[in-house]
């Protein structure tokens, strides 16, 4: 089994050692030499000393998720091996810094009493009688390689080489666990010595110093002979096709300057951060070049670049009510937070839903409730953002499943805002904003920008010639009125969270309120009919499928490794992606789903998705798959999960528990 | 030649459903006065409220009226102001909009001095929820729909809008318009968040603090033995108080001492005018033009996104060369 799966490689230490950067390092290497990567990233909310791990899966072929085992477990600490080491893949290595070896468990601090506990019975010692060795040894008879790296001696030959303290230099532990694990693997080490220089840009001493330790490791890992006990290689891949590695919260950013978003508001807070801090370091826009010289011509003003103003607010309050003036005055305006900021932005949602004023939000979804785990996964805000808000007014809801999808409905959430006059809520989860992928292109042109129906002031000025007035809420067919952005000449209009006539002002006439509660609310109708079907959902169907699985959002990935992997065993499976949750899209569903045995894959407690199925068809599915502990569904879960239902032996529900 | 804007160019025909006597329509018609008289073009003036019988104003008033939540008026007009600069932006916020749920947004607007007014409706009351205490209202003081006396402290607008950072600080009194409406010009003029304060009867609700009380009701002058108003105006004084950063630490200190005493000032003499200017302050539209050069010429409203067909213009390649492998 483990050869389906690729290969996977596991970094682990304490938060602010360095996981991330090493990682970035290792990453760089193998999609250098030509593999495809996938690579999933677990901390704790603190800012330094609990573990913190990163799982990188890397293959020949495109991946797009993660399994809970390794070929490689990279550690410099000794509790990455405590917490980890049940879960090597036969044959698979374990790299150890040497000094560590009588380290016991009961001198770890940050291993929770739960784990401490079960880790304790597992092998049968009390903590302070179990060390590192003896985990080893474990480990070793069921078929792990277990190689001492001496860290130090590496350190200090750097150190008397070049003179920088010995203490300054313990910080590149994570380049010797990198650099190790890559001469395990046989890699061409000039391949790091440019992933090293790319990862560190400009910073001539530290690409020095990261590639005189990397050499060292190199050298200590072949001298040792372990690159000829491990029997896995990398060899190099022939690659000509241009591939980039990006992230969700990336593919939003890049989405959101790509979709004219122009003003973002933000109150710090994880996993949505960093979408906002991408958009500030990019915050002058390029144009360009062909079509800022064919504008140059109309006008004047489009000689310049463009930029966009990131606001840091107050609170999320100030967040979604800044960005909603920003797109009062004709600016694509957005916000991104995740649940606690999403649930102070209620109120204002209501009032841009009740204003008809565009504005987008990217709601990253991590665990609650209330602060929950912040730094952990979870798809549990679904039927909040439904119905977030108090009375009823019309909202759009997509949520895309993976780093592309990310990049292209950024920019349909703010079409869609500005056709229908809604705000629109973009969900998605932390796993999606921080797991990096491989992606072959990213088309910038496959979604054009639909601005919807916006008077300018020369349209304006004759209809004040007409002896007309210019209605913002004006009654219509479709229940869409057209727009005038707040400073146009020519025209005046009033807003107001109060319910109210054409013009604006308030009104409590039954007879308008009737008719413009059925004006705002028919614009959900008028969307579930313009937007065709390969936008609300993806559809993979087989010829003859054993099951059909049905979900959401960043469950994608698993299901789409999982379908492959299936298909070499011969097993059809289909699976529909439901990616516009509201308007939901019932009748396709329902069109889809009728006389199937259909599986819901979900990552929260009570099947949110599922739910909302059953409310608008009807319909049930057969079995449930959900998981809620924080950490994403894995492959080889699903996999487990997924066949016992094709095989009738699931009970109705299974639970997902995996991950560390 | 375009013509001249007459006063009721600034009027809506909207039926004005204030209580009779309510301050509020002192308030309004200065604000009126003020646009007529510096002939702002109603298209580009944005009046955002927040919540309450203050927050109509915008309804009353020709101009882009953005009626908001409760408390949440100065977010609405920092976006829509910072996304189009060219906007004359005002907000008409109440004593409990604006220093009570508002009270942070409030604070917040002084650290960024982005360049629009406030105009705060201190009436002591919450008006349009029918009485209860505001944070502008004394601590023992029990107005008319008050159970008991009121148990807090009051917060004093003008001490706040100065240790938040506001740039230019006033107080009017809403039945003296001429004067108010000369703040309001100031306001309006001043590059920065420019706070007013308006002493504002409430005649339904505030039975203390009543037209009659600030016009001199039983305070007597002992010389002349006439009722003397119990407000009076700073710039009669000789008063005034300009921060440059030509100012020197010890002109600073005297400035900001003899401030701090004329905020103070209660009961009897309650100053109205100009307290406070502070010039040294880049507004926020400026500190974003330092960072992005082209944020004046055009800023985030006015930026084409698309070209005629609808293809992004926006060149992302360059960013996504950050992310190639
Ligand atoms: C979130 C929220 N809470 C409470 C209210 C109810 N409410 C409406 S007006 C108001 C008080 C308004 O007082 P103030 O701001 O002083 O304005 P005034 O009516 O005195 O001009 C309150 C509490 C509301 N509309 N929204
Ligand atoms: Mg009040």
């Amino acid at each position: 089994m483990s050869k389906n799966f690729g290969y996977s490689w596991l970094i682990g230490g304490a938060q602010g050692t360095g996981i991330e950067r090493g990682a970035s390092i290792f990453i760089n290497s193998v999609a250098a030499a030509g593999y495809y990567v996938f690579g999933k990233r677990e901390y704790y909310s603190n800012i330094m000393g609990e573990h913190s791990y990163y799982y990188v899966r890397f293959d020949k072929k495109p991946i797009r998720s993660h399994v809970e085992r390794y070929n490689i477990l990279a550690a410099y600490d000794a509790e990455t091996i405590f917490r980890h080491s049940t879960e090597a893949l036969p044959e698979a290595a374990i790299i150890y810094n040497s000094l560590l070896k009588a380290v016991r468990l009961s001198e770890i601090p940050t291993i929770e009493k739960r784990l401490r506990n079960e880790i304790s019975k597992k092998f049968n010692l009390e903590p302070n009688k179990l060390n590192l060795s003896l985990i080893l040894e474990e480990a070793e008879k069921n078929g792990v390689k277990a190689f001492p790296v001496d860290y130090t001696e590496i350190l200090t030959t750097v150190s008397k080489k070049t003179g920088e303290s010995l203490s300054e230099l313990t910080i590149m532990n994570n380049i010797i666990a990198v650099a190790s694990s890559l001469a395990l693997l046989k890699l061409d080490f000039e391949v790091l010595v440019k992933a090293i220089s790319k990862t560190f840009g400009n910073r001539k001493r530290v690409i020095e110093l990261n590639t005189l330790v990397s050499e060292l490791a190199y050298n200590q890992v072949n001298s040792k002979g372990y690159s000829n006990e491990f029997n896995l290689s990398l060899p190099k891949l022939e690659n000509n096709s241009k591939r980039y590695i990006l992230n969700g919260n990336q593919a939003v950013a890049i989405g959101k300057l790509a979709a004219g978003c122009r003003f973002q508001t933000y109150y710090p807070i994880t996993p949505a951060t960093d979408e906002s801090n991408f958009l500030e370091a990019h915050e002058n826009i390029e144009i360009k070049e062909e079509i800022s010289n064919l504008i140059n011509e109309e006008k004047e003003f489009l000689k310049t670049e463009g930029s966009i103003v990131v606001m840091e607010t107050e609170d999320e309050i100030a967040a979604i009510t800044m960005a909603t003036g920003a797109a009062l005055a004709g600016a694509r305006a957005s916000t991104s937070t995740s649940g606690p900021g999403f649930s102070l932005m209620v109120e204002g949602l209501g009032w841009a839903g009740m204003n008809e004023v565009p504005v987008v939000i990217t709601l990253y979804q991590r665990g609650g409730p209330s602060t929950g785990m912040p730094t952990r996964n979870e798809q549990g805000d679904l039927r909040f953002a439904i119905h977030a808000g108090h009375g009823e007014f019309p909202r759009i809801v997509l949520a895309p499943g993976d780093v592309e999808e990310a990049f292209y409905d950024t920019i349909r959430a703010f079409n869609y805002a500005e056709r229908y006059q809604l705000p629109v809520i973009l969900m998605l989860d932390k796993f999606l904003a921080n797991s990096v992928k491989t992606i072959e292109k990213i088309e910038a042109n496959k979604v054009k920008i639909d601005r919807g129906t916006i008077l300018k002031e020369d349209e304006l000025l004759k209809l004040k010639q007409a002896g007309k007035e210019y209605k913002r809420f004006e009654f219509t067919e479709n229940g869409i009125s057209p727009r005038v952005f707040v400073g146009t000449n020519n025209a005046v209009f009033w807003n107001t969270g109060d319910e109210h006539d054409e013009l604006g002002h308030i009104t409590e006439d039954p007879i308008i309120r009737d008719k413009m509660m059925e004006k705002r609310m028919s614009k959900l109708l008028t969307a579930s009919k313009e937007i065709p079907m390969e936008e609300k959902l993806n559809y993979l169907p087989a010829t003859k499928p054993e099951i059909t699985i049905v979900s959401w959002g960043s469950n994608k990935g698993p299901i789409l490794d999982l379908i492959e992997l299936l298909k070499d065993e011969g097993i059809e499976v289909d699976y529909i992606q439901v990616r516009i949750l509201n308007p939901f899209p019932a009748n396709e569903l329902r069109g889809l789903l009728e006389g199937k045995r259909w599986v819901d894959v979900e990552s929260n407690y009570s099947a949110q998705l599922a739910g909302l199925i059953r409310e608008n068809t009807g319909l049930k599915p057969n079995y449930y798959i959900v998981k809620y502990n924080g950490r994403p569904i894995s492959l080889d879960e699903l996999y487990i999960a997924v066949k016992r239902t094709i095989t009738s032996e699931a009970p109705t529900r299974q639970v997902l528990r995996s991950g560390a | 030649m375009e013509l001249k804007l007459k006063l009721t160019d600034y009027r809506t025909d909207v039926h004005n459903n204030w209580c009779p006597g309510c301050g509020d329509f002192g308030i309004l018609s200065s604000i009126q006065q003020a646009l007529f008289e510096m002939q702002l073009n109603p298209s580009k003036v944005a009046i955002i409220s927040g919540i309450g019988c203050s927050a109509k104003t915008p309804h009353y008033i020709n101009g882009y009226g953005i009626h908001t939540l409760h408390g949440r008026a100065i977010p609405y007009a920092t976006g829509l102001k910072l996304a189009n600069p060219e906007l004359e932006v005002i907000v008409t916020v109440g004593d409990g909009d604006g220093l009570g749920i508002g009270a942070g947004h409030f604070v917040h607007a002084g650290r960024r001095n982005v360049d629009f007014t406030v105009v705060l409706y201190n009436n002591e009351v919450y008006g349009l929820t029918k009485g209860q205490a505001a944070p502008t209202l004394n601590i023992g003081v029990k107005t008319k729909s008050l159970p008991k006396p009121n148990i807090n402290q009051a917060i004093n607008p003008i001490l706040l809008a100065f240790a938040a950072g506001y740039t230019f600080i006033a107080r009017g009194y809403a039945y003296e318009v001429k004067h108010l409406k000369e703040l309001i010009k100031q306001a309006i003029s001043h590059k920065g968040s420019a706070f007013v304060e308006v002493i504002q009867p409430c005649p339904t609700y505030n039975d203390i603090h009543t037209k009659e009380y600030w016009s001199g009701k039983g305070n007597i002058d002992p010389k002349t033995g006439k009722e003397v108003p119990r407000y009076y105006k700073l710039e009669e004084t000789g008063y005034e108080c300009i921060i440059t950063d030509e100012t020197t630490e010890e002109e600073y200190l005297n400035k900001i001492t003899n401030f701090i005493k004329k905020a103070y000032e209660s009961g009897n003499r309650v100053p109205i005018g100009v307290f406070y200017r502070d010039l040294r302050f880049a507004t926020y539209e400026e500190r974003l033009s330092s960072r992005m050069p082209t944020y004046k010429i055009s800023p985030p409203a006015k930026q084409e996104i698309a070209d005629k067909k609808g293809n992004l213009i926006t060149n992302i390649d360059k960013i996504l060369e950050e992310f190639a492998i």
